[in-house]
């Protein structure tokens, strides 16, 4: 019993150890090339060697200083996705809170709105919307980059199914007290509620961080251009040299992994909390 | 301090009404528990005195001013909620402290009256942790030390001990008392526990489907209910209700028929339920407190005893409840009979026992409506003088 116990646990962790393996493996390869001189990172591939280097080097990092302006993209990622998740735990927690707790007219059709909006894929609408932002003189600045994500459906529905499931007495008891809505709302709800800010606030971070269509339709020049565009440069830069964009990858990728684990803590309890699980 | 008063009050949820007509008038200083089965309207009748509901139709005062459209900080009212409803990211002194900063006293004042409540309720350890850190009964008491340090014109209490475990609960339940007693403030609490609701309430009032079936003195209600909810709401275990014939015996003696017996009703219990002639030979719905029971020894009178199959036998102790049925059934349908005796009792199951009735103490109601034939305004106000008058006379006099 206790043997047959052991042999499946066994394969339980084989199995499990293999997928991680197979989930892991491109960001390996991302990470070890980006330490291999340019020509080593096409020869190795196919074969395990990609994931072990036989030389290490930083010069692929030098590179991408280098060619192209690596400092400005990273200032511009952070400015406009700063102020989108900034703008947007505001917007959005405010929203979910009307919907989930405030009795007004037609707030179940603005919640089932919002639910429908939420499967509209971005590229359906980026003409329109870029039409829109032309007709209002918006171009070629941060403003354009982030207004249009600010208000975001998908974070209005974790807001309001965390703001659904506190206990309404809190809010009884603060009105009891003396105390108003926004007072109510930002004394007593937000303190209670940093899961829900983690969660919505790595979500939107994650899904704009490598936003690509937009700011390619909406800017030119390296001014305020993001990094999903910086790093598009590359392949376009003559010579096409892979070390110098899987450095660009790892420096893309860092800022969010280091967010990510700073609320990694608040994130999971989040996710218990607002249903994004599954 | 306050009085309040509710007038023809009305709510409806949608179409559905949930409290009908209720007009009640709660004294200066007055501890009135409101008490009733689950979705009887209490707690909704205590969150629209908070504030906390709008009222459909009618009219509640807090003194003389009618409150219907003021907000629950105008209505100068606090609130202990049954699942305490602290701030959990607050200490226990922000917690006390929040309702006084919302009314914008100043820093001294605050720490005085914190520290006075502290002391009141023995809060003085607890001030710098967090609610998480603390139990069930340390909670209770912080909430009801948040409602004190604003000095309200009313307190009201929704169900606050049902979160506590029973021993917890009575000794909170003393503290409530206690401290209402001390404070005089006008209290409203909510429960659905008859216990706490008779212990706690100096006027208790009832209700069922939202509706007000009776408000009286904890004693009053327990000796003259007005209806068989009451009857069976209050006491416990509940009164039994037999379907029965008011018939007259010999010597004009009133007398109904109970598991094959024909009852008496003594000539004095008689003269509590006026109108009885009138109801001669009609059906009338019988109540006997399990407590009217006892083991009948052999010298007792013969006709005021009835025999019961017993079926269940739950010994607590001090005392044995015995639930049975009736060994000869007579006009009136099958009826289950629970009985409270006495410790020490061997009694086996589907035994026949005999158990005589204490006939002073039966109830009568009337078969259709369940209203009951006693002067139930009459009784209660005897009640009520007979524990005024306790109350007066010192002890030991």
């Amino acid at each position: 019993m206790q043997r047959r116990r052991l042999i499946g646990n066994l394969l339980n962790y084989l199995f499990m150890t293999v997928f991680a393996l197979l989930f892991i493996s491109p960001i390996l390869f991302m990470i070890v090339g980006s330490f291999k001189p340019d020509a080593q990172v096409l020869s190795d591939m196919g074969t395990l060697n990609a994931f072990f280097p036989d030389e290490v080097t930083v010069q692929n990092y030098r590179d991408v200083f280098e060619r192209a302006p690596f400092g400005r993209y990273l200032f511009n990622s952070a400015v406009v996705n700063g102020f989108i998740v900034g703008l947007g735990l505001l917007v959005n927690s405010l929203a979910g809170y009307a919907l989930a707790r405030l009795r007004w007219r037609g707030r179940r059709l603005v919640l089932n709105f919002v639910l429908a909006v939420m499967v509209i894929p971005f590229e359906a609408i980026a003409v329109p919307l870029f039409y829109q932002v032309t007709v209002l003189g918006w171009r070629n600045d941060y403003w354009v980059q982030i207004f249009p994500f600010i208000a975001y459906p998908l974070s209005i529905y974790l807001f309001y199914s965390f703001f659904l499931g506190m206990p309404k007495e809190l809010e009884e008891a603060a009105r009891i007290d003396g105390a108003g809505p926004l007072r109510t709302f930002f004394v007593i709800i937000v303190p209670n509620a940093k899961p829900a800010f983690a969660s919505v606030a790595i979500v939107t971070l994650l899904l704009f961080w490598g936003l690509y269509l937009w700011p390619l339709l909406v800017t030119a020049g390296e001014s305020v251009r993001p990094l999903p565009l910086g790093i598009a440069t590359f392949y376009t830069l003559p010579p096409l040299q892979w070390g110098d964009i899987l450095a660009f990858g790892v420096m893309m990728v860092a800022p969010i992994l280091i967010v990510f684990l700073l609320f990694q803590r608040w994130f999971v309890r989040g996710v218990a909390s607002t249903g994004l699980k599954g | 301090m306050a009085s309040i008063a509710f007038s023809n009050v009305e709510k409806y949820f949608d179409d559905q009404r949930v409290i009908r007509d209720f007009t009640l008038r709660i004294g200066d200083g007055e501890f009135v528990v409101l008490v009733g089965p689950s979705g009887c309207g209490k707690s909704t009748l205590l969150r629209m005195l908070a504030g906390l509901e709008r009222i459909t139709e009618g009219e509640i005062r807090i003194d003389d001013t009618v409150v219907n459209e003021q907000t629950p900080q105008e209505r100068n009212v606090a609130m202990v909620f049954q699942n305490y409803a602290l701030y959990p990211h607050m200490t226990v002194r922000q917690n006390l402290a929040f309702p006084l900063k919302m009314r914008k006293l100043d820093k001294s004042e605050i720490d005085r009256r914190i520290q006075d409540a502290a002391d009141l309720l023995g809060l003085e350890p607890l001030l710098d942790r967090k609610p998480k850190q603390l139990s069930g009964g340390q909670r209770q008491r912080i909430a009801m030390g948040r409602s004190i340090v604003r000095d309200p014109s009313v307190f009201l209490m929704d169900e606050p001990l049902s979160n506590l475990d029973a021993k917890l609960r009575v000794q909170i339940r003393t503290e409530i008392a206690e401290l209402q007693k001390r404070m005089q403030t006008t209290t409203v609490y909510v429960t659905h526990d008859q216990v706490e609701a008779m212990t706690l309430g100096q006027r208790v009032v009832v209700l069922k489907d939202g509706e007000l079936q009776q408000v009286a003195t904890p004693q009053a209600l327990y000796d003259a209910p007005a209806n068989v909810f009451v009857a069976g709401f209050i006491g416990s275990p509940a009164m039994n209700i037999v379907r029965s014939r008011l018939e007259k015996g010999e010597g004009g003696t009133f007398r109904v028929r109970m598991g094959g017996t024909s009852l008496p009703v003594s000539e004095e219990r008689a003269a509590v339920f006026p109108g009885l002639e009138q109801k001669e030979g009609e059906p009338v719905l019988v109540g006997l407190r399990p407590e009217s029971f006892f083991v009948a020894e052999e010298a007792a009178s013969r006709e005021a005893q009835i025999g019961v199959v017993v079926d269940t036998v739950e010994m607590l102790g001090h005392e044995t409840i015995v639930y049975g049925r009736f060994a000869e059934e007579g006009e009136e349908e099958a009826q289950t009979v629970t009985a409270r005796l006495g410790p020490n009792l061997r009694i086996d199951l589907d035994e026949e026992i005999r158990l005589g009735v204490d006939t002073e103490k039966i109830y009568l109601f009337d078969a259709e409506d369940e209203t009951s034939l006693m002067d139930v305004q009459q009784v209660a106000e005897e009640i009520g003088a007979r524990e005024r008058n306790r109350e007066e006379t010192p002890a030991g006099e």
